[in-house]
Order: C-alpha cells, then structure tokens, then sequence
C-alpha cells in the first residue's frame, strides 16, 4: 500500500513539476540562421527563441496543422498579429527588443512560445 | 567561358519585370549583364514591355541581383499575386474542411446511434458473453475512429505535453482515452468491477470526437469568409492596361498586364474602362464614378491635372493620364493592405474553456490521482474497484463537452435570430461584442441618407410655367447632359410620371450648366454663374438659393428665354427612420457620432436634422479608420457603420463594422455585421440580440461549468464519507449528456426573443 501511495504522490509531483514548474533550459538561437518555426500538432517548434537585445530579428513560420488557432500568431508585446498560410513561409519581422521573456500564442493561447532576449 | 555544364533538365526559362529602363540603349547592358552569368544561355529583353526573357540553370535571386548590380530594378514575373496566394489559401481551407467532415460523419455515424440507444434505456452494460462479444465490435469500431477522426487530438496531446503544457487535445485525449479504455477494462476483465460499474461508455468517446471536429470545421468555414474582402477589393482592380510606349522607336498604344505599368507610363483609358493604376490627367476630358471608393454615387468631372485613383469606373470621356503610384502604392492597394491588417490586429476574446484548460487540466489528472489514494486507503471494499471508477469519473466529467457547445449553440442561435431581424452577422464574436459597444460611428452618404440624389424642391420664379412644364424642361435639357446631377433631375421627373422630351441646339458648357431650345423656347439651365453671364436678373432669388444650400441641397437655375422661372433644388435625402433609429441608440447610452467626406455645412445641416452632435467632415478615406482609432484610444468601443469601400479599412478596424446591404460589396465583406434593410433600425436590433445572446452564453456556461465544477468532487467521493453518496461513471456520462441537453435547451429559448418593435 505504501509503495501504491508512493508512486501516486511522485505523479502528483511530476505533473506539479512537469507542468508548472519545469523551466526548459533550451533556447535556439535566432541571430545565428534565419529559424524556421515549425506550427504542427499543438506546438511551435522550437518554442523557446534566443535574441540579442537592439537587434531586429526575421522569423520564419511554417504552419502544418489546419487548426483554426494556429492560423494566427501574436506577439502581444509588440502587437503584431500575422495571419499564417498553411503549408507555406510566412516571414514574421520583429522590432529591436529590450532584455526580457515575451511570450508569442495563437489567440487561444493552446500554442505558445517564448522569445528571451538578451544581452550581446 | 568557363560555363558549368548542368544537366539539360534543370534549365529553365524565366521571365523578369525590369523597372528604371527608360532608354533603349539599356537593353543591351541589361542582356550583356544577364548573359555574363555562368549558367545563362540566353537573355533576351522585350524593351516595350520591360521584360526579360531568361533562358539557363540560374536562379531568379541571382539574376535580379545581376540587373540590380548594374542599376535597374528586378523582380520576378512569377511573383504570386495577391489574389494567387488567397485563392491558394482558400484551397488549402476547403480541403481541411472537407477531411474534417468526413471525421465529424465518421464519428458521430456511431456515437449518435450509441447515444439513442443509451438515452432510449438500453443496457450499456456488460453482462453476458454475448453482449461481451458486441461490446468489443463496437470497442474495435471505437479505436478505428479513435485512429481515424481523433489522431490529433492524441498526437496534440502528445506533442503539447513533451512541451510542458496541457490543453483542450489534452483533455480530449484524456477524457476519451479513459472512457476507451475503461470502457475496454469493461468487456475484458468485467468481474474486477463491482455490478454498478460495469458500465461501457464507447459513445462518450464517438460522441466527443466528432462533436470538436464538428466546432473546428465550423471554424474554418466561418474563417474563410474573412478573405472574401480583400479578394473583392482585388477584383476591383483593372488586371491589363494600355500604355503608350515606344516600339521600333515609334510610339505606339499596347496592352500588358497591370504589374508591369512603371511609374510615370502614359496610362490610354477609353469609356467604360477601370482606371488601371493612380495618375494625373493629361488630356482629355470625362467624367469618372468614383462611388466605390467615396461612397459619393455622383460621378466627378475630370479634366487636365486632375488625379485619377485605381479602380474607379471610368464613364464618358477618353483620357490619357500620367501613372503617378503603381502597383503597391496606389490608394487601392493601400485600402487592401489596410483592410488586410485591420482584419488581423482586431483582438480575440479568448474562450474560457480554452483559457482555463492550462490549469484546469493539471489540477483534473491532480484530483484524479489524490481520489484513488484516498479511496485505495481508506475506502470500503472493493477499494480498488472504487479508487478507479473514482478516478475515470473524475476524468470523464471534467471532459469539458458542453462547455464547448456553451458559446456556439448561443452564438448560432442568435445569428438567426438577428437574420430574422434582417440583421446578417459575420462571426460569433461580432455578436458578442456588439452588446458591448459604447460608440456608434455614423457614415453619412448612404448610410443616414439615402445616397441617390434626388429633385427636393421646385421653386417657381415665374408663375405663368406650372411645376410639371418646369421640370419636364429641365429634364428634357438634362437627358442629353452628362452631368453628373442630370441624372437625378431626369430620374426624378420620370418617377413622377413626366416623360423627357427632345430638345435642339445641345450645348453644354462645362464649369456652368447647359443650353439648348426646347419647343421653340431657348432654355438656360445652371449655376449662378450661366445667369449672370446670360444676363439673367435673379434677383431675391439669390438668397432663396442659398437657403436651400444652408439645407444641404444643391440648387440650380432654370432660365427660360432670358427670363428665370425656377431654381430646382437636389440634395441626397436622409432616410424615412435615420432619426427615430438614431435616438434609439442614443436611448441605450451610446454616443454617437457622424463621419462624412462632405463639406461641414451640409455635414452639419445633416446631422441637426437627425440630431447628432458629433459631427466630423471632410474626412479623407484613409482618416476614417483613424477616427475609429481615435475613440479606441479614449476607451470605447467602437461600432462602425458606412456603405463604401472608403469605409472598408475603417469598419474592419471597429470594435464591430456595420455595412448597409444597398451598399458596396466591398464594404460588405469588410463588416462583421450587414444591415440587410438599408435602416438604421438594424444597428439597435442588432445590440439587442447581442446583449440577448450574451446573457444566454453566461448562462450556459454557467450550467455547462457546474457539471464539470461540481461533478469534479462529487465523481472524486467527497460526499461519500457524508451521504454515502459516489457518482458512477454511469451518472457521470448521463451529466455530460444532460449538460449538453441544458445547453441546447436553454439556447433554444433565445429564439422567442424579440427586439424592441420600432
């Protein structure tokens, strides 16, 4: 019974630690390639972009998945909204930023992504 | 040469629009620039039409770099126009929408008959082999729709929890898969279950797959009509053009297609034609509709120096005109863009099922989890048997079902009702935020007014001519005019019955009025200014004449031999119910306002009329959409009401955009909402349905949440210990179904509800 309670408690800790409290550590590069983020089955992919502060950065999207939410990006924070084609590149281009987390989502925020931007 | 030689397949043959050739000496750099390429066969330029003809293995980037490199400007002929990409878009549409159907008939092919069966009090339980060798058929069936109309939901679901979050897949999948599963556990291993749980429940599983593949493709319709606007709009525009260019040296009029006129190209536009790109007049005199662009249906004169704008209709005249914006910058293609991002920064409500299932998800498989424990711990025998029909309840009644079908089943039913009202609404969210608005932006030509001039007043200055003579000579003169008031003149007396007649030495004198003799009587019909240069006394009539300007009316003197004997009066009148329609809203707390690109003096008398207070004329086009912004800005929801495409990029900025139904297409497509009746009426309907609509989604999501908010603990055996009380998966799928069935009740009862009789 012990080892039953047990195991219950560690899921109870590893869906606390899966969903809310894990911090993914990667982050792909944007300044190094022109990043194609791929929109397919529930995800951005990669979902964690790494910026340099000051600098303007162009992102690729490529949208695979017909779900209505996917076929719109924001970018809250800079308010830009973009329509995404399917099947097809869509270039997104964003402003210079300042050091921070700025989160991107379709409206209904089922996909989401992080953009962190840092310091050169 | 050191050409690569490549295999013969990959050549290829491409075409490129050169900009900044203006010599014919450049053609020869241009072709001695391409051929110098390695992998260029041959370059060969067609200098009338500025294209070159490229023949080898390069790519496109590598030549218009080539030209760039040299001085000119380079841009591949195969660029995909505008209307290209939306039609692609729309295929792209359609087949998802058609492969989403085919899953919702799959689906819902099993799960409706399952639920009848279930719901008419059928046995879903297992007990004898036979039913035991049914059940797994129809398990079987289940998994294959699973696979077949589900797999992305278990794939999303996959996906977006090696990505650390949950969502609506997630809950499906999980809400699904359980039912499957446990369902399953049900035909195989029924005796590890006590007699109250061995219950299947394979139509929640059908059931819930095919009704959210039914909400997504309905989704992806309703989407689709956002790009019909902008396609609208495209078809506007001229697709070829005729150009005057030189060709063997000599100047010559040839047609190409619209992308190719250059900046400053001597653009021949003949009657009847559309006005292919932005330009200034240079010869020639005509008279252009420019009503899908202004809204204004008078047409306006156009002679040298004036400025043409793409897309409007040209009417009588030939013109030659000097092309001054091309291609992306002509105000058409400006409104396009324009209207383009309005319709994607218009903000989304989020929907509370989505936005609560990143934490209701989590907090669900958390409860799930903690209710087998304590039941594994300290429940009564079967105490395994409880823990798990108490975690797959758990897990089946916070399958969010109804609270899916909450806003749509609302949002459908109040659409209808609003048709009914002759009120056509675009999106769910348009009907939603209507309820909300708290400005109300009035166009005024064709929207507070009717938008077709017609005769108001006849003055008789001379009583020996009766009213009919009067205008039956006026529009005899006028039926020969092009001006663009004769038209009103000759469609108003003919409404009354009054036939023109044919009148001799025609003559018409621009900047004036015209002239000519009708039955041996010489007629002068005008301005002020064709009196005066007459010698025709006016006398007080002067100031009567401009009363009837102070009211908005455009007046005009009729002269007959030398002597006035009347003024008749136009003016595009307000229609029959704009007051009572304005104080209606007024009366529900709005503020509203009227935007015309008209003159203030008759923008003014307008609004006196219909009394409104905000006024704002002379409005340029593109302010309109400004202004729209403006009240944004100071925190109101703006509503957005007009019928021309200058009012597109303004009504797809609103909060919500009204288009009149008499009014343009584009304007139409550009709103989320279209009063089919041309009354104003429509917009207080229009709210009322909304608010109507509102109050009945927070109703159902209130009963849909209940089941899930309330089941949730009450499935996990709280009120066990307390009453002895333990929800079954049983009850827990006869709550889905009866939340589901209070959704669509309480939706249903909108539709006895009235808007206020005007």
């Amino acid at each position: 019974m012990m080892i039953i309670n047990l195991i219950g408690l560690v899921l109870i800790a590893l869906i606390v630690w899966w969903f809310w409290l894990y911090k993914p550590a990667k982050a792909v590069d944007a300044s190094a390639d022109n990043i194609t983020v791929v929109v397919n089955n529930g995800i951005y992919q990669p979902s964690r972009i790494k910026v340099f502060e000051g600098k303007k950065t162009t992102l690729q999207f490529l949208r695979k998945d017909g779900s209505p939410c996917a076929a719109t990006v924001l970018f809250p924070a800079f308010e830009i909204s973009e329509e995404l084609p399917l099947n097809a590149n869509k270039t997104i281009e964003l402003p210079s930023m300042l050091t921070g987390e700025y989160l991107f989502h379709c409206p209904m925020k089922m996909y989401t992504g992080t953009l962190i931007v840092e310091k050169e | 040469m050191n050409k690569i030689i490549k295999n013969n397949t990959d050549k290829k043959t491409q075409e490129l629009i050169i900009d900044g050739a203006s010599c014919a000496s450049c053609v020869g750099k241009i072709e001695v620039a391409l051929r110098s390429i390695d992998g260029v066969d041959s370059a060969e330029m067609n200098f009338a039409l500025r294209t070159v003809t490229v023949t080898g293995t390069v790519e496109i980037e590598l030549l218009i770099k080539a030209v760039e490199s040299i001085g000119y400007n380079a841009k591949s002929a195969e660029d995909k126009s505008d209307d290209e990409l939306i039609d692609e878009k729309d295929i792209a549409d359609q087949k998802y929408y058609k492969s989403l159907m085919r899953q919702v008939w799959i689906a819902l092919g099993l799960g409706i008959p399952l639920m009848v069966y279930s719901l008419a009090g059928g046995p879903m339980t297992v007990d004898t082999s036979l039913e035991r060798g049914v059940w797994f058929f129809i398990g079987i069936l289940c998994a294959a729709i699973m696979y077949f109309s589900g797999k992305h939901f278990y794939i999303g679901a996959w996906k977006s929890f090696t990505n650390h979050t949950a969502n609506m897949d997630t809950l499906i999948a999980l809400g699904t898969g359980t039912a499957w599963i446990y369902s399953m556990v049900v035909v195989f291993f029924p005796m590890i279950l006590p007699e109250m749980a061995r219950h299947v429940y394979f139509e929640a599983t059908a059931m819930i797959i095919g009704l959210i593949d039914l909400g997504l493709a309905l989704e992806v319709k309703a989407r689709g009509r956002t790009s019909e606007a902008i396609k609208r709009l495209i078809g506007l525009q001229a697709k070829t053009a005729r150009v005057v260019r030189d060709v063997n040296g000599k100047p010559q009029e040839i047609d190409i297609a619209i992308e190719q006129v250059l900046l400053n190209d001597i653009v021949r536009v003949r009657p009847g034609e559309k006005i292919s790109v932005d330009g200034i007049v240079i010869q020639g005199y005509t008279s252009i509709d420019e009503s899908m662009l202004t809204g204004e249906p008078m047409p306006v004169e156009k002679s040298e120096e004036d400025e043409v704008v793409a897309g409007t209709l040209n009417k009588t005249g030939s013109i030659l005109f000097k092309a001054t914006r091309v291609g992306k910058d002509t105000a058409l293609a400006q409104i396009i863009n324009m209207v383009k991002r309005a319709q994607n920064s218009k903000p989304s409500i989020g929907r509370l099922a989505d936005v609560i299932s990143a934490y209701f998800v989590p907090v669900v498989m958390i409860t799930s989890i903690v209710s087998a424990l304590v039941w594994l711990n300290f429940g009564p025998d079967p105490a395994v048997a409880f823990a798990v029909v108490s975690a797959t309840t758990v897990l089946i009644i916070a399958c969010p079902c109804a609270l899916g079908l909450a806003t749509p089943m609302s949002v459908m039913v109040g659409v209808g009702k609003a048709a009914e009202a002759g009120v056509l609404i675009r999106n769910g969210e348009a009907l939603q935020t209507a309820s909300k608005i708290t400005a109300m932006i009035l166009d005024k030509t064709g929207t507070i007014t009717e938008g077709a001039p017609k005769v108001t007043d006849v003055l008789i200055a001379d009583e020996s001519y009766s009213e009919s003579y009067i205008l039956k000579a006026a529009s005899s003169l006028e039926s020969g005019s092009e001006h663009p008031l004769a038209q009103a003149i000759v469609d108003s007396t003919i409404q009354s019955g009054i036939d023109p007649e044919t009148v001799t030495d025609f003559n018409a004198i621009a900047g004036h009025g015209v002239q000519a003799t009708f039955k041996g009587r010489e007629l002068l019909f005008g301005n002020q200014k064709l009196m005066l240069k007459n010698g025709v006394p006016l006398m007080e009539f002067v100031e009567k004449a401009q009363k009837l300007a102070d009211e908005a009316k455009t007046p005009m003197y009729l002269a007959i031999d030398k002597k006035l004997a009347a003024i008749i009066a136009v003016s595009d009148p307000i229609k029959a119910d704009s007051v009572s329609a304005i104080k209606r809203l007024q009366a529900n707390g709005i503020r509203v306002v009227m935007l015309t690109g008209d003159n203030k003096a008759t923008a003014n008398a307008v609004a006196k009329k219909v009394g409104i207070t905000e006024v704002f004329a002379e409005v340029l086009p593109e302010d309109k959409s400004n202004k729209v912004a403006e009240l944004q800005a100071q925190g109101e929801i703006v509503g957005m009401t007009g019928d021309g495409i200058n009012d597109a990029p303004a009504l797809a900025l609103a909060n919500v955009g009204f288009a009149i139904g008499t009014g343009t297409d584009v304007a139409i497509e550009s709103a989320d909402i279209t009063l089919m009746r041309g009354s104003l009426h429509g917009l207080a309907d229009a709210i009322a349905v909304s608010k109507a609509t509102l109050r009945n989604i927070k109703q159902n999501l209130f009963g849909a949440f209940i089941y899930n908010v309330a089941g949730v603990p009450f499935a996990a055996g709280l009120l066990y210990p307390f009453f002895g009380l333990l929800l079954n998966p049983v009850i827990a799928g006869a709550a889905m179904a009866f939340s589901s069935l209070t959704v669509v009740t309480n939706a249903n009862r909108l539709r006895f509800f009235k808007p206020q009789e005007h």
